[in-house]
């Protein structure tokens, strides 16, 4: 198995506040690996600090057999990993055009290829190109967060709760994008959502109170049901 | 009619040279919004060393390129000192700008003396044209050239290149640039100190057309900055053009026909646009 992402005994505060206490896990090369854990157990955290948002106190985060930990955030970024985060991010007065095209590091054959086929998939986009960004429906912010991402040539896409808020009809459309862009490139998924986890990814880890728990394969954790119980909730 | 030609070279030159100060100003509120009341500082700061280096080695173009210098040096020192705590605080900026525009101020006396400074054009920009019965001013049309390429170069660039794009979004998602492989803090750096060396190079180059410089001119001209940005729609670039050659042309006109009234022709444009149209000439788009 060969891991694109791999972080060890990561620790990071949130100014005095020891979040994250020993975060550790792979993701593995071409597969889609979920965060799973409770409201507050530091799945957005995680994200933000291989983004560099949030600085790692103590441990390595090794993306591409490279220490990136502690690099700023646009040096990580340009290693070729995507971000979504939360709260998808979108730049609300600039249109949905201008929200790709401020993503969009170059306008070479290649990345206008990447944005035909994302658009494809967002047809909504194209529709409303002109919109300003604070004007969208959830969906569609969640949408052009993905599309953000994507557009440039990134190995890695790190995308945080992508249904949340969403219709059940929307998160079908996100769950069904998603599977499409695994095809392309690794995904690091942290998903509340359970059918949607289990059906696009390939391997979980748990996190709970800032530490890695437990890990597996998807397949396996379907049938744990005590697992389930004692750190997601779900009965 | 050469009445007419006459006022409206003048009143295009000056709204050159207002608009060549307001530019930086709008530049750097309408992409990053923030309010700088040191522009004007900025702005006598390139008129005096400038015309110090015009004095020493005679040479205009050397003077215009120190001033370029001397706005970027000093762009670079204001924004990492007195912008960077203050990103995103109109208030904390009014307050924090307005102290350095007057701890600018009292430098120019200290470095360069209180006394005015007599300036003239280089021998090159000196004397007039006859055209027909008008004359233009050789300096006059200078400035009006300047202000045009300036002008053009800037709108392409802002048109043609994402680099505006980028400095919006950083100020409504700073975080979220960053993530997208974007070193925000240079982006911004880089176009506030370009904003302050257009405030310099405006103030070098109106040196000669006024005259005289003394110190006293970073107030006033950080007001007459941001009047124009403010009728020209707090931000717009090309409405900044147009805001300048208005209040240019008006104060020209004005100067002729009723003296009484030039002084307060500015505020008079501003209060009957601001009547009128509040959000300014232009919109600011997005
Ligand atoms: N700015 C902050 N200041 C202090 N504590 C914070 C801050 N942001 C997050 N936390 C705390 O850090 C912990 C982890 O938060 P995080 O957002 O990473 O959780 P999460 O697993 O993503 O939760 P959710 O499922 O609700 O999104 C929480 O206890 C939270 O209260
Ligand atoms: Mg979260």
């Amino acid at each position: 198995m060969s891991s694109l992402l791999k972080l060890s005994q990561v620790e990071a505060y949130i100014q005095q506040f020891h979040i994250l206490h020993d975060i550790d896990f792979e993701v593995p090369k071409g597969e889609v690996t979920v965060l799973l854990g409770r409201n507050g157990a530091g799945k957005t955290t995680t994200l933000r600090t291989i983004m560099g948002l949030n600085p790692v106190s103590n441990g390595s985060v090794v993306y591409k057999d490279e220490d990136i930990s502690n690099l700023k955030p646009h040096l990580i970024a340009n290693k070729g990993i995507g971000y979504v985060p939360e709260d998808q991010g979108v730049f609300e007065d600039l249109t949905v055009g201008e929200n790709l095209r401020v993503a969009m590091k170059r306008e070479d054959q290649e990345t206008t290829e990447r944005l035909e086929w994302i658009l494809d998939l967002f047809p909504d986009l194209k529709k409303f190109w002109k919109k300003p960004g604070g004007q969208l429906s959830g969906g569609q912010k969640q949408m052009l967060a993905i599309a953000r991402a994507y557009v440039n040539e990134n190995d890695l896409l790190l995308i945080d709760e992508p249904s949340k808020g969403l219709a059940p009809i929307v998160v079908e459309k996100v769950m069904e994008t998603i599977l499409q862009m695994k095809e392309k490139t690794t995904i690091l998924l942290v998903e509340q959502n359970f059918l949607m986890a289990s059906k696009i990814g390939d391997r979980f880890y748990i996190i709970d109170d800032g530490q890695t728990v437990h890990n597996g394969l998807m397949g396996e954790l379907k049938e744990d049901k005590a697992l389930m119980k004692k750190y997601l909730g779900v009965s | 009619m050469d009445l007419i030609a006459s006022l409206t070279v003048n009143g295009l030159a000056t709204g050159m040279l207002i608009f060549l100060l307001a530019a930086g100003l709008t530049l750097i509120f309408g992409l990053m919004s923030v309010l700088n009341f040191a522009h004007g500082g900025l702005f006598i700061w390139g008129a005096y060393t400038g015309v110090w280096i015009y004095y020493v080695t005679n040479s205009f173009l050397l003077a215009i390129i120190v001033a370029i210098i001397t706005g970027l040096v000093l762009g670079l020192i204001t924004e990492r000192l007195i912008i960077k705590p203050v990103y995103g605080n109109h208030i904390q900026q009014i307050l924090i700008t307005l102290g350095f525009m007057l701890v600018l101020q009292e430098l120019i006396k200290v470095v360069f003396g209180p006394d005015v400074k007599a300036v003239s054009p280089p021998a090159w920009l000196e004397g007039s044209f006859q055209l027909g019965d008008v004359t233009l001013i050789k300096y006059r049309l200078f400035i009006i050239v300047i202000g045009f390429l300036l002008f053009f170069t800037i709108y392409l660039i802002l048109k043609k290149t994402r680099i505006g794009l980028i400095v919006r979004a950083g100020v409504m998602n700073r975080e979220m640039v960053q993530t997208l492989g974007i070193n925000i803090r240079f982006v911004f750096m880089a176009v506030f100190m370009v904003g302050a060396a257009l405030a310099a190079l405006s103030g070098v180059l109106h040196a000669p057309y006024s005259g005289v410089i003394y110190a006293e001119m970073g107030l006033e001209f950080s007001i007459l900055a941001f009047i124009v940005v403010v009728i020209g729609g707090m931000g717009s670039f090309t409405g900044s053009l147009f805001a300048a050659i208005l209040v240019g042309l008006a104060q020209a006109f004005m100067a002729y026909y009723v003296p009484a009234l030039s002084l307060a022709v500015n505020m008079l444009i501003m209060t009957v646009v601001l009547i009128f149209r509040p959000q300014g000439l232009f919109k600011v788009k997005g």
